[in-house]
């Protein structure tokens, strides 16, 4: 049986002979003929402190299931990548780990996820309690239609703050956080709206950390964004580095080798590879990973 | 490119092949452009402009002259008679011969003449010729062969009197206590100008003494006679308590007694000094008549007037028409109780439909889980604003007037019965059946403006860890403001122009009291109302005096579409701000 504190350990090493030149495809051909193909995940991270953990976590959209046992954990102060081809479920585990997937009645999930070893998928947890615990970037940014100083400290406002000196102390200490405040201290009351693309990508930085999660979930944060903004974010992420634990999906494997400290290589819904960045970058056990990275796939 | 080698072999299919490629060609076909369909559309769009222009040009043209003062035609026929008045219509027609054989002798040969010359066709106009209670009529047609002289007299006045329609003819005595002075015209208008105002002042204290002062005494006998019929219920006729009710009705009546006898001597007074002033005018058949200066509302002298003037008289008319009350069945006068009512009515409408049908559309949304049931609801409401509208009529008179308000008048209206109290039709009766029908409006505008609202903004507010009531009323209900306020005003713009469910339950011709006044306790639901759509229909099919009634329709009508206008130009700049804020520059 696996350990849950230690799922690195449940996984066993790839076999030696596992990385021939076509043992990508027929690895990634077995995947997709449903066989149960065990995640490859690198002995680094049993070293970590996890704040996040899935085990065997499985969903299922109606019919369809959308991951496959999942078994993995998100290190402490640390920033986790995960990668795959389009439709692979990056952003479903994303989804999931905040409960957002709750707000799609046909969803249906197996297994757990645990937040520094509560269970997040307890009938008991109120799941209104964990989101606060958690900031949750979109693709899109989506300010609401309210000023900036609104927008940031809209997580207290709805915990009922109404201290205006805490919140302006909030609101500027979010809006430094996500390196928005020198853009930003002359309108704070001005529309949210009025900002570009980029500033209110990071508007939606400093809301997502204005109430101090545990995680920072981000699903492809710059996808949206044109270079200088994405490169505005990437330095944010790094000045984050350390102080939250961010768990970030995104399509551009640049910026995955970049600012992450580990990988995760997921398929069809199943997480083939997890590792630290440089070593899922330069030097994967999988093939099929190796293939991926590469672009000679997905 | 053909190869130069095929070409002499087969000179002739190249041209003939190249134009018919052109023909198919898809840039070039008109089907496949779709060029037809353009025409027809423009044509269609060109077709409702012109059809929307037509209806404002004629409600403006014809709505908006008929307070324009014009001049007074006095005319001679060749029978010798005498008529003046007004020209409100000029048309070509072909007169039989039985007309012109009508005319005296001497006439008819010229007539016959001038007839003959233009073809058979001859000009008649239609004359307001007033004078109701001298002549029995108000308007004359005058064919132009009856016409021996015609002129514009310098003094003929037009007299707007608060019976018996409008009078017209020269001043030559204004009297007073019984003794004429001032002899020649111009005089006798300066003197009526003297002490018009004054006049109408006490004219006006006293029908608000009428109103007010002796409304308040008969209220206070009123509630006297309630209290009395209510121990008369409760205890019995026998009871000492009826005995004693009895006695304090009696007190109060004689209290009351000397209180009216009081407020009738100053309205006698008020009377009595009015009735020492009256204008001595001659038609212009030469016949007199003398008219209380009390009772005239309005005077001028049509043929001096300048352009000045005569505006002067246009705006202070439409000032009369949107601030007085109605006198002459409608037909004359103001509607301002008509605009209050609707505007009132409007108002209770929304203040329940507004709600009733924000709160449906957000459960409908927000929370209902989407299946046959919520389809079947959804259809339902918009099969709601399909039903005709006089089945709401019928609905709100049959449920609420003769049920529950039967009810309510049996709970707590007792004394009163058999005379209904909220048992029959009245303003809140109207304004809840307007609701029901403007109910599907707001649904449907509510539900739109609720989807349009982004997920991601939903999303992202859930991520923050905001409760789903959090979300709607910080996120949702703000960023969908404006399309509900669309559905609001737009709601509130049928219920204003409807007119058929109304007239079932609550739209009366005329009002006796405001549904808001000074008597506690202010606001009175029960009361019925007048109504501009009504109005507009009173004036146009019940009216009697119907030449001078037509004109008001159209003024009214003019009226309505400025209100609605109105509320939808506020919708218009209410949204276009709340859009400002909620939706600017999105990249």
């Amino acid at each position: 049986m696996p350990d849950p504190t230690h799922p690195a350990d449940a996984q066993r090493s790839p076999e030696p002979g596992s990385r021939h030149a076509d043992s990508g495809a027929r690895h990634l051909e077995a995947i997709a003929r449903g066989e149960r193909v065990v995640s490859d995940t690198h002995a680094e991270l049993a070293v970590e402190t996890a704040v996040l953990e899935t085990s065997a976590f499985q969903l299922w959209y109606g019919a369809a299931q959308a991951l496959h046992q999942i078994s993995m954990v998100v290190p402490e102060g640390k920033i986790t990548a995960l990668i795959g081809p389009s439709g692979c479920g990056k952003s479903t585990l994303l989804r999931s780990v905040n409960r957002m997937n709750d707000l799609i009645d046909s969803v249906r999930i197996a297994g757990d996820m645990r937040l520094r070893g509560e269970s997040i998928y307890d009938p008991r947890v109120n799941v209104i309690e964990l989101r606060k615990r958690m900031g949750m970037v979109f693709q899109k940014s989506n300010p609401f239609p309210m000023s900036i100083h609104e927008n940031v400290v809209y997580p207290l406002r709805i915990d009922g703050v109404r201290d205006r000196r805490v919140l302006e102390e909030v609101c500027e200490r979010s809006l430094r956080g996500a390196a928005l405040w020198d853009e930003a201290k002359d309108r704070l009351h001005q529309s949210a709206l009025g900002l570009s693309g980029g500033q209110q990508q990071r508007l939606c930085i400093a809301r997502a950390i204005a109430a101090e999660p545990e995680v920072l979930l981000m699903d492809e944060p710059c996808s949206a964004l044109d270079p200088i903004a994405t490169s505005k974010i990437e330095e944010l992420m790094e000045a984050l580095r350390g102080e939250y634990t961010i768990l970030i999906v995104t399509h551009n494997m640049q910026q995955a080798s970049r600012v992450s400290d580990y990988t995760a290589f997921m398929y069809l819904g199943r997480l083939v590879e997890y590792g630290p960045t440089d070593r899922i970058f330069t030097n994967p056990h999988l093939q099929a990973t190796q293939d991926y990275i590469t672009g000679r796939f997905g | 490119m053909m190869p130069p080698a095929a070409a002499p072999r087969a000179p002739s299919p190249a041209p003939g092949g190249a134009s018919r490629r052109r023909l198919i060609k898809p840039g070039v076909s008109l089907t496949a452009q779709g060029e037809p369909v353009v025409w027809l559309m423009g044509g269609c769009l060109a077709l409702s402009l012109v059809m929307i222009l037509g209806l404002l040009a004629l409600v403006l043209w014809q709505g908006g002259g008929t307070f324009w003062p014009v001049p007074v035609a006095q005319m001679r026929t060749v029978d010798g008679a005498s008529l003046a008045g007004e020209v409100t219509r000029t048309e070509r027609y072909h007169p039989r011969p039985e007309e012109v054989d009508a005319l005296p002798p001497e006439a008819r040969q010229p007539a016959r003449a001038a007839l003959a010359a233009a073809g058979g066709v001859s000009i008649r106009r239609l004359v307001r010729t007033g004078n109701f209670d001298l002549t029995n009529t108000h308007f004359t047609w005058v064919s132009d062969f009856q016409i021996a002289q015609e002129s514009r007299p310098e003094w003929m006045l037009v007299i707007e009197r608060m019976a018996w329609g409008r009078f017209y003819g020269t001043p030559t005595a204004l009297v007073l206590d019984g003794k004429p002075g001032a002899q020649t015209p111009g005089q006798v208008w300066e003197r009526f100008q003297e002490y018009h105002g004054a006049a109408r002042r006490r004219w006006r204290e006293r029908r608000a003494l009428e109103l007010h002062a002796v409304g308040r005494v008969n209220r206070r006998l009123e509630a006297g006679r309630l209290e009395l019929r209510q121990v008369e219920l409760s205890h019995g006729r026998a009871s000492p308590a009826y005995a004693a009710q009895e006695a304090a009705l009696a007190r109060l009546q004689s209290g009351m007694d000397v209180e009216f006898a009081a407020l009738r001597g100053k309205i006698d007074a008020l009377n009595a000094e009015n009735k020492r002033y009256r204008l001595r005018v001659t038609a212009a058949d030469g016949r007199e008549q003398s008219i209380p200066l009390a009772d005239i509302v309005r005077a001028y002298p049509a043929n001096r007037l300048g352009p000045w003037q005569r505006l002067g008289v246009y705006l202070d008319r439409w000032w009369e028409f949107l601030s007085d009350e109605p006198r002459e069945a409608n037909s004359e006068g103001g509607v301002m109780p008509a605009i209050f009512g609707t505007v009132a009515m409007t108002l209770i409408m929304s203040l329940f439909v507004v709600p009733f049908g924000v709160l449906a559309a957000l459960y409908l949304r927000e929370y209902a889980k989407s299946g046959p049931m919520v389809s079947a609801v959804r259809v339902a409401i918009n099969n709601l604003a399909g039903v005709p509208s006089i089945v709401f009529g019928v609905f709100g008179l049959g449920f609420f007037s003769y049920i529950v308000g039967v009810g309510i008048d049996q709970l707590f209206f007792a004394p009163k019965l058999p005379t209904p109290t909220y048992g029959t039709g009245g303003l809140l009766w109207a304004a809840l059946t307007l609701a029901l029908l403007t109910l599907p409006v707001v649904i449907v505008a509510t539900e739109e403006a609720l989807a349009a609202v982004p997920n991601s903004m939903r999303e992202g507010s859930y991520a923050c860890g905001a409760s789903k009531w959090q979300t709607i009323e910080r996120i949702v209900l703000p960023r969908a403001l404006p399309g509900i306020i669309t559905g609001v005003i737009l709601a509130m713009a049928r219920g204003a122009g409807e007119v058929a469910p109304l007239m079932l339950v609550g739209a009366v011709k005329l009002a006796p009291e405001l549904p808001v006044d000074t008597v506690p306790p202010f606001l009175h639901l029960e009361r019925s109302f007048m109504h501009l759509g009504f109005h507009i229909f009173d004036l146009g099919f019940q009216s009697q005096n119907s030449e001078a009634a037509k004109p008001m329709v159209f003024t009214t009508t003019l009226l309505l579409i400025a209100i609605v206008a109105l509320l939808n130009l506020f919708a218009v700049w209410l949204r276009a701000r709340l859009r400002r804020r909620f939706t600017a520059h999105q990249f």
